[in-house]
């Protein structure tokens, strides 16, 4: 079979012509006009946070031979070439990391208890009453976006510094977090055993107690060690405002140009969150299967 | 109705034998597992210092610290914080554009089906890694160490650890990429250039320009937490006045911060729409 390809008269031709050109031209223009604002944006930008070509170009080898410095031990060789050197402080170190583990571990645990305790009043199918439920919501939103450290700067004032502040900083940064998370799984959870158990002439709490709570608990579990691990990234700095933890010692390290310590202290810090990373990856494939890793 | 029989228990249970008498371990796993939870949270407690009277001093110290915070006065220095919410949204931005310019060739290596050699791919995806590993906070110190206090160190500081976590996600969008325009495109002659500019990047940009604006969104209040330790913004001034305890200018600096990430959630959701549509957001 042979096609003919027809050819438009001249005049129709034109016409098409020109309304896919100026299609085209309109569509770039709206791009240029959108490259334009956001050039300009980038350029106010600049001005408000004071960027100066001209320092970074100067201190720019400065950053390189940060990396140098920090990777070269007093005695002016590598730092891998004397490992016992490199890491003179390891038991101090060890301890301060096992004090940054247990602030994120205990963080979140209260933390899920609270968030827990709130969240069925939180969603939209469990909630008693509406004024509750925006209540709870409010709150949850605050204690979210509100940043852990802005919390920890204010409980070293008030609880003293130590570890306490910071424990009580993540643990009410992971409550809104949490808190969100839980109450958009009760969301999605299965209401006929609710209806179930409430024709049976049960109260609110024991339709939570027997209908949700066995529906809930293993995305609460996937959702709580997530969160521990992110956690854990948190806590390395809590040192920084005095709320314990290893960034403490990492803080001092890199202030007063302790070069060989900050490498030490950076490595185990990452080697630490990897180690977490994939033990919680693991463990949440383990528990409940494939398809809540992600 | 009748109540049961002894005999018919006997029955059901050498019937259904792994109901009525599961195995101990599969018993006493749960409780095991939560006595070591418990465990674990009584010994933290007792060394992180937690003792009830320091936490209820503190809980009455915090009440009032709150009482003090009402009503939300920022006194005499208004024009001072707004000029620094303008510094921690200029952050915000430049450091996000910065990092997405240098990650998207970078994030191209780290792509399986644009560089299929593992050797090159492998280093780059460990650098890009360890980058992410290492929290804002901890880059900001370091780069004020080199350029000196300033918001210039916190544009740095996002931008690369930024630059980390972009480089992973371009590439996961690369690699997600349909293969079947660049095929095309190899086929009528195209470089190995013309495959990347017209058969991968009309299909990746509009994921990748989603993605920025989400980190532009989720960079403002990570600019506000690096002011605290002195690279710039807004968080510079709230550390500040929480240290000489001016309770009512904190809390009208944190009131600043929670609209501004209202307001930046807001006008970005709304880009991210129009640019990607609705679908690909929810």
């Amino acid at each position: 079979m042979t096609t003919a390809v027809s050819i438009l008269p001249e005049q129709q031709l034109a016409a098409l012509n020109a309304a896919y050109r100026q299609a085209v031209s309109r569509r770039r223009l709206r791009l240029l006009l959108g490259a334009a604002v956001f050039a300009a944006a980038l350029v106010l930008a600049a001005i408000g946070a004071e960027v100066n070509l001209h320092t970074l170009f100067t201190y720019f080898g400065n950053f390189v031979s940060y990396f140098d410095r920090i990777l070269t031990l007093d005695s002016g060789q590598r730092v891998w070439t004397d490992v016992g050197e490199w890491f003179w402080g390891w038991r101090k170190w060890l301890k301060m990391l096992g004090e940054t583990l247990l602030i994120s571990y205990v963080g979140t645990l209260i933390g899920a208890t609270f968030a827990f305790a709130l969240n069925f009043f939180a969603a939209e199918n469990t909630s008693p009453a509406p004024w509750l439920r925006f209540v709870v919501r409010r709150l949850l939103e605050f204690a979210r976006t509100v940043p852990g450290i802005v919390f920890a700067l204010v409980f070293v004032i008030a609880f003293g510094l130590g570890p306490m502040a910071g424990v009580l900083a993540i643990a009410i940064h992971s409550t809104g977090a949490l808190g969100k998370l839980f109450s958009e799984i009760v969301e999605n959870a299965d209401m006929k055993p609710v209806e179930g158990i409430r024709s049976t002439g049960a109260s609110w709490l024991s339709c939570m107690r027997f209908a949700v709570v066995p529906q809930v608990t293993a995305g609460y579990a996937s959702y709580a060690l997530l969160r521990f691990e992110i956690n854990v990234r948190e806590a390395s700095v809590m040192g920084f405002v005095g709320a314990g933890g290893i960034g403490q010692e990492l803080v001092v390290a890199i202030r007063k140009f302790y070069y060989s310590d900050v490498s030490a202290i950076l490595l185990t810090i990452v080697v630490t969150v990897f180690i977490i990373d994939i033990t919680t990856g693991w463990l949440r494939g383990r528990l409940f299967g494939e398809e809540a890793r992600t | 109705m009748t109540r049961p029989q002894q005999v018919d228990i006997a029955q059901i249970r050498a019937r259904y034998p792994d109901v009525f008498d599961r195995p101990a371990s599969a018993r006493l796993a749960t409780p095991a597992m939560i006595v070591a939870a418990l465990a674990i949270l009584a010994y933290g407690l007792v060394d992180l210092d937690f003792s009830p009277s320091r936490f209820f001093a503190g809980l009455s110290q915090l009440g009032w610290i709150s009482l003090m915070m009402i009503p939300p006065d920022p006194g005499s220095s208004l024009p001072v914080y707004l000029k620094a919410l303008g510094e921690t949204l200029s952050i915000a931005l430049l450091g996000t554009t910065l990092a997405a310019v240098f990650a998207l060739p970078i994030s191209l290596l780290a792509a399986r089906n644009v560089v299929p050699s593992n050797i090159l791919r492998f280093p780059v995806r460990r650098l890009l890694d360890s980058i992410r590993g290492i929290d804002t906070l901890i880059w900001a110190l370091v780069w004020i160490n080199v350029v000196g206090l300033g918001p210039f160190a916190g544009v740095l500081a996002i931008a690369v650890s930024d630059f980390g976590a972009f480089g992973k996600l371009f590439s996961e969008a690369i690699e997600g990429a349909d293969q079947k325009q660049v095929e095309g495109i190899r086929a009528s002659g195209g470089s190995a250039l013309h495959e990347i500019r017209f058969g991968l990047l009309p299909q990746v940009l509009p994921v990748i320009a989603g993605q920025v604006l989400y980190f532009i969104e989720s960079n403002t209040r990570s600019a506000t937490i690096i002011g605290i330790v002195g690279a710039g913004g807004i968080g510079l001034q709230l550390a500040e006045q929480i240290r000489v305890l001016e309770w009512q200018k904190v809390s009208f600096l944190i009131l600043m911060i929670l609209v501004a990430v209202a307001a930046i959630d807001f006008i970005s959701g709304k880009l991210r729409f129009a640019i990607i549509g609705r679908r690909a957001v929810a």
